[in-house]
């Protein structure tokens, strides 16, 4: 799992690539927090269009991302999220607490 | 559960690298059922729960083994059995209420629950010392599904 970052007028956009599992998650979290610390958002968006296959272990993912945002006073938003993850995320109540656009 | 029409069995290092190859080995599996993408993906996330929840919480501090059981029985059935030999649990009804879990801030706590959702019947097995056993069940719609 690869993710990439941009930020411009504290909004960050990452786009998630490959299997989102516990595998493909080792390292992520730190790398998105890092991410999040170097860009202080207001808004973050994670996009979902090139992850192939998400078990719970993008939910721990979510949620950790959400944490970080509260402290910020920020939001997360997630976009482009394929049929697969958006079940997971739906089955979880992941969806209570970010938006999913 | 009705006869058996087929089965495989497969055993595996506990190593994360091997949660994508169980997930591929089962969706290959229940190809010959003719499932749905929607079906596909229920399946491959529900071993894929299965499968990490050994890799974690039964094997934390060595390598051990897991063994994922595939099969088929009449009625278009697909039952999957994952068994490690790891350190077990001592309560497994706390295990399996939502967001309950020792695994850190890298779990979700949430894989019973998307078993659950994701199958028609889950059964989880375990004793301390003794290791773990899930067994999930789903029934395929038929469609075209011939592959005997």
């Amino acid at each position: 799992m690869e993710i990439r970052s941009s930020c411009r007028d504290r909004l960050m956009t990452t786009q998630l690539q490959g299997e989102l599992d516990h595998h493909g998650a080792k390292g992520l979290l730190e790398q998105l927090e890092r991410e999040i610390d170097a860009c202080l958002p207001r808004q973050l968006v994670l996009d979902f269009s090139a992850v192939s296959f998400m078990d719970s272990s993008g939910i721990a993912v979510v949620v950790r991302a959400r944490r970080r945002m509260d402290t910020l006073g920020g939001t997360v938003t997630l976009k482009n999220v394929p049929p697969q993850p958006r079940k997971v995320f739906e089955a979880s109540g992941v969806t209570r607490l970010v938006k999913m656009s | 559960m009705k006869r058996t029409e087929n089965y495989v069995k497969i055993e595996f290092m506990s190593r994360s690298a091997n949660e994508g190859f169980a997930r591929l080995a089962a969706a290959g599996f229940a190809a010959q059922l003719d499932p749905t993408l929607d079906e596909l993906g229920d399946i491959k996330t529900a071993v894929s729960e299965a499968v990490t929840n050994a890799i974690v919480h039964a094997y934390p501090d060595e390598l051990g083994r897991i063994m994922l059981k595939l099969r088929l029985s009449a009625g278009n059935t697909l039952e999957l059995t994952v068994r490690d030999w790891g350190r077990g649990m001592e309560d497994v009804e706390q295990a399996l209420e939502p967001l309950f879990t020792t695994g850190g801030a890298e779990r979700s706590g949430m894989g019973f629950t998307i078993m659950e959702s994701f199958m028609d019947h889950l059964r989880v097995k375990s004793a301390p010392g003794k290791g773990t056993t899930v067994v999930m069940r789903k029934r395929i719609a038929t469609r075209l599904a011939s592959g005997k």
